[in-house]
């Protein structure tokens, strides 16, 4: 404590006790000021949580209360025979998994060529792709239904899946990671004779693994989280992700409240999970990709 | 080197030219067809154009989109402005606040959407009864309401993305010099000051890029939309995204709606520009 104004004169001690305290009160009213805004920002997670315990007579009592005044785990067990929950979790990780695996190695492929090798061509590459960055995708919604369509792929995770394969946006970050990289090991493992296939893979890839680690992250919750083209590409619940298949059930039965939010709070998890577990990397993924 | 080059870009590029390239110039060969699922392509011209700007339900949509954009850009950016500067100090408890700032982001707006519409039920809805208790009141429930269902969503939209930009601001700030502030403070500068003067100017280009940011991702509004109004009441909530998806995959109107599309593209893509000058000026300027 006495550490926090080591310039004061010795011999002024009210004026340095009242500095500490007024210092101390402003901290005080800081934690309690941002817990609060912490608390308000999860109001809507807290709740889901709370409710996803409650009975169905505890949730529709006026006036609606917060806190759960019995406990149930009905609605995790109803959530498995009301929806096709299982069928439903497995289509989202297919879904969510394989496009972040395929397009991390698609885009790194790609990023690797613009970044690291020079050839005829390659400004002209680079600016289609950050012209496709500023484009819309839902442009594309209409004529990718309809090709998939006609070849029997709508209905399908491999439909889904393949459209998503690789990203414009994941291309453009791992150009600017793998630009900064410093030329000598490349240079000699070149020397040594080895291919750029080689260098890719054993010295480019193993480098970028946090940038990669990343850039999986985005690929995986903005696919696990996707609502419109899933929902475009599933005419039933059987073939839907879990955020097209919560919305579609809310549709048809809105008053089961319970029983959504337990399958909601499932729904989620996965993701907050995998964000909690590496969040100091993602938020400085985001930072570094906000200063360039 | 050339041919390696072009192995390497291979996947990539089938993938982008086949399902992002070709579907972009396909729904624009599209628009000026009469085209459903069930009838072969009818060329019509302009047809769809002409029909669309006289349709009352695109200008419907398309004034829900502004003023969704207007209206959610600025509050967001400034909120996230405020909450960069507020967890930028050290307190107790700040990585929490932090985390539950940002929470929100990477979470489905698909699935939290349907926690915030039973939040605002009339019946059930702990944030209805509170907005009552402050003399708030709407009997049919905020998001039935054709006066509060859009202010509603767009509220949800600022929740959402307001984490996100907070991260690159607070990237910003501590990329500030500390002795830059130090000096202003020693010239007397106050907190205002010192914030109107160093700061703001300094994260000026935090503040270009994350405008942009919000403004295009908000003219792209869908799926807090779907979920808690399904673009309604009386189209209240109806944006350019929604009304693509009602016209083309509830209507099976390919054309029209791919004509919507192609209005869409040319918005976004003149907004995108438009920001790539301003940065091209900029990195001239200083």
């Amino acid at each position: 404590m006495s550490a926090a104004n080591p310039t004061a004169v010795p011999g002024s001690r009210t004026r340095r006790h009242r500095v500490i305290s007024t210092r101390t009160l402003l901290s005080i009213v800081t934690t309690v000021a941002g817990i609060v805004i912490g608390l308000a920002m999860l109001l809507p997670v807290i709740w889901m949580v709370f409710t996803a315990f409650k009975p169905e007579n505890d949730i529709v009592t006026f006036p609606p209360e917060l806190l759960p005044r019995h406990f149930t785990l009905q609605h995790f067990i109803d959530v498995w025979d009301r929806i096709p929950f299982a069928r439903l979790y497995l289509n989202t990780i297919l879904f969510a998994g394989a496009v972040t695996v395929i397009s991390l190695f698609f885009d790194s492929m790609a990023a690797y060529a613009l970044a690291r090798l020079q050839f005829r061509g390659r400004e002209i590459v680079f600016v289609g792709i950050l012209i496709l960055l500023m484009l819309p995708f839902q442009v594309t919604l209409v004529p990718l239904y309809d090709m998939l369509n006609s070849i029997g792929l709508t209905n399908t995770v491999p439909g889904m899946i393949i459209p998503r394969m690789t990203n414009a946006f994941g291309i453009f970050f791992l150009r600017q990671f793998f630009l900064a990289l410093p030329n000598d090991l490349e240079e000699a493992a070149r020397i040594d004779g080895a291919g750029e296939w080689r260098i890719y893979r054993q010295i480019i890839l193993p480098i970028a693994k946090p940038a990669l680690l990343t850039l999986g992250l985005f690929h995986f919750q903005y696919n696990w989280n996707d609502l419109l083209w899933p929902l475009i590409m599933s005419s039933d619940l059987d073939n839907a992700t879990l955020p097209a298949g919560l919305a579609l059930f809310m549709g048809q039965h809105v008053v089961e409240y319970g029983l959504l939010m337990a399958g909601s709070l499932l729904a989620l998890l996965p993701v907050v999970i995998f964000f909690l577990v590496i969040q100091r990397s993602f938020v400085a993924g985001i930072a570094t990709t906000g200063i360039k | 080197m050339t041919r390696t080059a072009w192995l390497f870009l291979t996947p990539s590029l089938v993938v982008l030219i086949a399902f992002t390239v070709y579907p972009m110039i396909q729904a624009g060969y599209l628009s000026l067809t009469n085209y459903n699922l069930i009838r072969a392509a009818q060329w019509v011209g302009f047809a769809n154009y002409r029909q669309l700007f006289a349709d009352p339900a695109f200008w419907n949509a398309f004034e829900n989109t502004v003023i969704y954009a207007v209206g959610v850009t600025p509050v967001t950016v400034v909120l996230a402005l405020l909450l960069a500067i507020f967890l930028n100090r050290q307190f107790v408890g700040r990585g929490f606040v932090r985390t539950a700032i940002f929470l929100p982001f990477i979470v489905s707006l698909g699935i939290i959407a349907i926690a915030w519409s039973f939040l605002l039920d009339p019946n059930i809805g702990l944030v209805s009864y509170w907005l009552g208790k402050v003399g708030l009141v709407s009997k049919q429930g905020l998001l039935s309401d054709p006066h509060w269902a859009l202010p509603a969503v767009m509220f949800v939209g600022v929740w959402k993305n307001v984490g996100f930009y907070m991260v690159m601001y607070l990237a910003g700030l501590q990329s500030i010099p500390g002795d830059l502030q130090e000096a202003a403070r020693l010239d007397g500068a106050n907190a205002w000051q010192r914030f109107r003067s160093v700061t703001l100017p300094l994260l000026s280009n935090q503040t270009m890029l994350v405008s942009v940011m919000a403004l295009i991702a908000s003219l792209q509004a869908f799926d807090q939309i779907y979920v808690m109004t399904h673009g309604g009441p009386f189209f209240r909530t109806e944006t350019l995204v929604m009304l693509i998806y009602r016209e083309g995959f509830q209507n099976l109107q390919f054309g029209y709606a791919s004509a919507i599309s192609w209005v869409l593209l040319i918005f976004v893509f003149l907004l995108s520009i438009l920001q790539f000058g301003y940065f091209q000026r900029r990195q001239v300027r200083y």
